[in-house]
This record gives structure tokens, C-alpha cells and sequence, in this order.
């Protein structure tokens, strides 16, 4: 799966780093790392994560499809 | 109704051409098909990869966090493109509408959008740049050959100037615990993009970090041993440092070599388009069906006294691709205009470093909140009594609003009270960029003496001399 954060409108309130803490990581007080090509197993942290994001700095390739709100209860990935 | 029917042939069945598929490709190719373009798309690009995201490049794929092929870009939506990978275009031919690529193809268009970006400066020495261990960083193909070489621990590493992407590579180098020196001919890193108030506040984060940063020299040569490896290099003041690998971070030069003799308004400086896209050809006249976006584009921007930008900005690509897209298509009255206030990050020291306007055309600064010796601040550019630009060390947060004073003309010094304001930011000080009438990207040389045996040439390397 593919992933982009548009870093200009990231202001580094961290919850992806909560959420998918294998894939967002802060380095520093503010600034993002991330990893743009997450294994599939971690689709629905991701999706969370991009949900969650409050400036909704995160694309999520093919997140339209495969995501609704309802989704973000849901236990684990598989 | 003959031109209505004509751009509804268009948008059924024309045939669009995207010259460049990294960023700004890629998103007006979604635009493209997203405003209902249903014909021919065919995007061309250089390099082997399908479009990916290079400031990954600097940050966590050198810091061996990411592998440099996790950069992919995601798809807004399917564009259905036919791809031409690994084939750089050669040629316009703007009469015959046709692009001219390596392989000794061409491809035909009805409309062509250019945004082949821009490249690493080289070192210009080719000799010395062809020595093992020395290095550019702007593909992903770069990133994968530097990596390889920090990991391997070389005894220190040579940074060639302290732009944005010199001062990552530094900061990565750091944190990789490599030994680092960095070379910068202005008085300070980022002095150029952000003045020397704030380059001292860099300097300051580099020496913090260990990084043996020498400001005002250059680097006036790179020695290889017998076996053709970096070994040493040598600077303007006279002194050396020992190093096996130096990366060339001397900004980048436009990609529009393939555009000498089309006819359009292209140099080294990039290509000037209106503020809808369009391309000018050499007589200054738009062109109906051509259009420019990213990097190599240079546009008029009315906030700022319609000087032409060009903004190697990850925001004005994207930005850029979707209004020159919409352009493409749509009836002249429908056109849009690039509007786009720039916007910029930068990672390094673990500080998140932001900007918003354009710096160097401020004469004045305020530290407007914050502080500059705790590297947590903003500060805001004045240019003739207006903000012009903002600049952010771990205070992103705030710079929305700046971009906001900035759009509306407002009065600089700003006038209102701030969230943490200092004594320091009380009042505005020169903001400290280089003078323009100085050359700094090149050596002085002057020519002295009258007959053609008393000639001489003098050769004053940049920046030497002339900082304190």
C-alpha cells in the first residue's frame, strides 16, 4: 500500500504516531518520519491513522474504497 | 460554437502529452481525467520509476529508516496513462505538436504539459566529480548509492554547501555518528533561503550536532588518490580536510536543455509561463497549447509584485499540476489562475523547519514569538512595511495564520500583540540576505593590465573575503 503525507500541512499533532506507530514516527518535537510503502497487513492502522489526522495531511492510495467511518471501530487488521 | 466543439473533441478524444512524470505529472494526470478528459494520455519521464516522492530521500531513506524504492506515490485515482518510462524527451517540435524522446520515437499531442523539474548541480570539475565517493542527492537511484556508502562508515564525510538538502544530508550524517564537515560560502547555512538571523539559529544547530560547519570558503578542489577515490579536499582559505565521500549540495538547474531551438521562452533559469500555465515562446507571446508546472516553471505571482517564482516546492508542484490541468481543458473564460502562496518544510536536527512566502525578498525581520536561542520561534519577513513572508522552527502551528497576514497585505511590523512574545522580537532588524548585486554562485575574476603580455586574470572565488 502506498502512503504520502503532504508535510506542509502536517503541524505534528502525532496521532498517526499513536496509531500506526510502525509506520508514522516523530523525530524530534514536530517533524514527521514516515514509511511511504507499509506492508498491507497494516492497512487498517494506516486508514486510522489517516482518518484521525487533524489537518487530514494523509493520502492513502485507494482509501476512498475501502474505507468508511464505521470501519474505524473495527478490531485489528488481518 | 466551432471552438466549443473543437475542446469537447479535446476532452473526448485528444491526445494529451505530460513530459515529466514525478510529482507534478502525476497529480495533473489525476486532474486531467478527475475534470472528465477521456483521451489519449501519455506520460513521459526519464527515469526507469514510476512517479515517486523525493524529500523521503534526504530524511529517512539516508537515514537507512525506509528503503529508497518505499517512495512510490499513491494514485489519487486511476489515470489510465500510456507510460513512458526511462525515455527522456530530446526534442519540441512546436509546429508539427510533437515531442521527440531518446529511444528515437516521437509522440504527438494536441495539448503538452511540461514538468521535467530540475537536477543536482554537478561538481563542475568533471574529473574530480567522477572520483568514487563523491556524490549528488536528487533520485532515488542517488539515495540508494549514498546510503550504501554511509552505512559502509566512511571516516568523514564532506557536505558541499548548506542549503536545505546539504543541511539534512549533515543532520543524517550526525545521526548515523559519522564524522561530518560541511562547506558553505555564505555566512551562514540556509542564508540564502532564509537570511543569516536566522542561518546563525542553523549554525547553531550544527554545531550542537558535532558537524565541523566552516562558513565563507569554497571548496576549491577534490584530490583522489592513486585509484581514482576521494581522499582529500581543498578549500579557499587555504586549508584541507581528509574525507571519503563528499556530497554536492549546490541547488539544482533545470531540466529544459531538450526545449533549446523549440521556440519557447526556456533557459537555465527555467521556463516563464503566464499565471494560467501557459508557456511563452522567445517573442514573449503565450502559446495556446503548451503548459508548464513544478520545478521548471517560472510564473508571475500578483502578491508578489508579479515577480516570476520559481519554487522547487513540493506544495506548488501539486498546486501548480492541478491548475495548469484544468487550463488544459477548459474554455478560455473558465481558466484559472496559480495562486498558490509557496509554502516549505524541512527536517534537520530533529527541528521541523517551516516556511510560508518568500523570504529573500524581505529586507526586515521580527521574532514575533518565541526565541531564537531556544530554536523554538517565529519570525515573521517584512518587505516595505508589509509581511511577506514567516518562518517556523518547531512552531508549525502558527504559520497558517502568517499565511493569512500575508495574503491580506498586512502591515509589518506586525502591529498586534503575539502568544509569547520576547523583548528580542520588540523590534524588526535587517533579516539579512546576501546582496544581490554581489555574485555569490560564481568566482569574481576580473582582468587586469593593457597589452595582451601584461594581462592578467584574477580569479576571487566566491564568497571569500567578503564575510567576516
Amino acid at each position: 500500500m502506498r502512503v504520502v503525507v503532504d508535510l506542509n500541512r502536517c503541524q505534528g499533532y502525532a496521532q498517526c504516531a499513536f496509531l500506526a506507530p510502525d509506520v508514522f514516527a516523530m523525530h524530534g518535537e514536530e517533524a514527521l518520519l514516515y514509511d511511504g510503502e507499509p506492508d498491507g497487513t497494516r492497512r487498517l492502522d494506516v486508514l486510522r491513522a489517516e482518518a484521525a489526522c487533524p489537518v487530514k495531511a494523509i493520502t492513502v492510495e485507494g482509501a476512498g474504497a475501502a474505507w468508511t467511518a464505521a470501519g474505524a471501530g473495527v478490531s485489528n487488521g488481518p | 460554437m466551432a471552438l466549443d466543439g473543437s475542446l469537447e473533441r479535446l476532452r473526448r478524444e485528444g491526445r494529451i502529452v505530460v513530459v515529466g512524470a514525478s510529482l507534478a505529472g502525476l497529480r495533473a494526470a489525476e486532474t486531467l481525467r478527475e475534470e472528465g478528459f477521456t483521451g489519449t494520455l501519455t506520460m513521459i519521464g526519464d527515469e526507469p520509476y514510476e512517479p515517486y516522492d523525493r524529500p523521503p530521500l534526504s530524511k529517512q531513506v539516508l537515514l537507512g529508516r525506509v528503503p529508497a524504492d518505499h517512495t512510490a506515490l499513491p494514485r489519487r485515482r486511476a489515470i489510465e496513462a500510456q507510460w513512458r518510462l526511462g525515455a527522456a524527451a530530446t526534442g519540441l517540435d512546436l509546429s508539427a505538436k510533437r515531442v521527440a524522446l531518446a529511444d528515437g520515437t516521437s509522440v504527438e499531442y494536441d495539448r503538452l504539459l511540461i514538468a521535467t523539474g530540475v537536477r543536482s548541480r554537478p561538481w563542475p570539475n568533471e574529473l574530480e566529480a567522477g572520483l568514487d565517493g563523491v556524490f549528488v542527492l536528487r533520485t532515488r537511484d542517488d539515495a540508494t548509492r549514498l546510503r550504501h556508502r554511509l552505512k559502509a562508515g566512511p571516516s568523514r564525510v564532506l557536505v558541499i554547501g548548506a542549503g536545505f538538502t546539504g543541511s539534512e544530508i549533515a543532520s543524517v550524517c550526525r545521526e548515523r555518528d559519522l564524522p561530518v564537515t560541511v562547506a558553505e560560502r555564505g555566512p551562514t547555512p540556509l542564508s540564502g533561503a532564509l537570511g543569516s538571523v536566522i542561518g546563525d539559529v542553523a549554525a547553531q544547530l550544527h554545531h550542537q550536532h558535532g558537524v565541523d560547519l566552516r562558513c565563507g570558503v569554497m571548496v576549491t578542489g577534490l584530490e583522489g588518490d592513486g585509484v581514482g577515490r576521494l581522499r582529500r579536499a581543498h578549500f579557499s582559505d587555504g586549508g584541507t580536510v581528509d574525507a571519503e565521500v563528499a556530497v554536492v549540495a549546490l541547488g539544482a538547474t533545470r531540466n529544459t536543455e531538450w526545449l533549446a531551438g523549440s521556440g519557447l521562452a526556456a533557459g537555465p533559469r527555467g521556463i516563464a509561463c503566464d499565471a494560467g500555465c501557459r508557456a511563452f515562446d522567445v517573442r514573449g507571446i503565450v502559446a495556446d497549447d503548451v503548459f508548464v508546472a513544478g520545478d521548471v516553471a517560472r510564473s508571475p505571482h500578483p502578491l508578489f509584485g508579479y515577480r516570476f517564482l520559481s519554487l522547487e516546492h513540493w506544495g506548488n508542484a501539486v498546486a501548480q499540476a492541478e491548475v495548469a490541468a484544468h487550463n488544459m481543458i477548459c474554455r478560455g473564460e473558465e481558466r484559472r489562475p496559480h495562486l498558490w502562496t509557496p509554502y516549505f518544510w524541512s527536517a534537520q536536527f530533529g527541528v521541523n523547519i517551516k516556511s510560508v512566502g518568500v523570504p529573500n525578498m524581505a529586507d526586515q525581520i521580527i521574532v514575533s514569538q518565541g526565541s531564537l536561542g531556544e530554536h523554538r520561534f517565529t519570525a515573521a519577513y517584512g518587505y516595505q512595511g508589509r509581511v511577506i513572508a514567516a518562518v517556523t522552527f518547531d512552531q508549525a502551528k502558527w504559520l497558517e495564520f502568517y499565511q493569512r497576514q500575508i495574503e491580506q497585505a498586512a502591515p509589518f511590523p506586525p502591529p498586534f500583540a503575539t502568544v509569547d512574545r520576547r523583548t528580542e522580537g520588540m523590534r524588526p532588524v535587517p533579516a539579512g540576505f546576501p546582496d544581490p548585486s554581489v555574485p555569490t554562485h560564481g568566482p569574481q575574476v576580473t582582468v587586469s593590465g593593457y597589452s595582451p603580455t601584461d594581462q592578467r586574470v584574477t580569479f576571487t572565488p566566491a564568497g571569500h573575503g567578503h564575510h567576516a
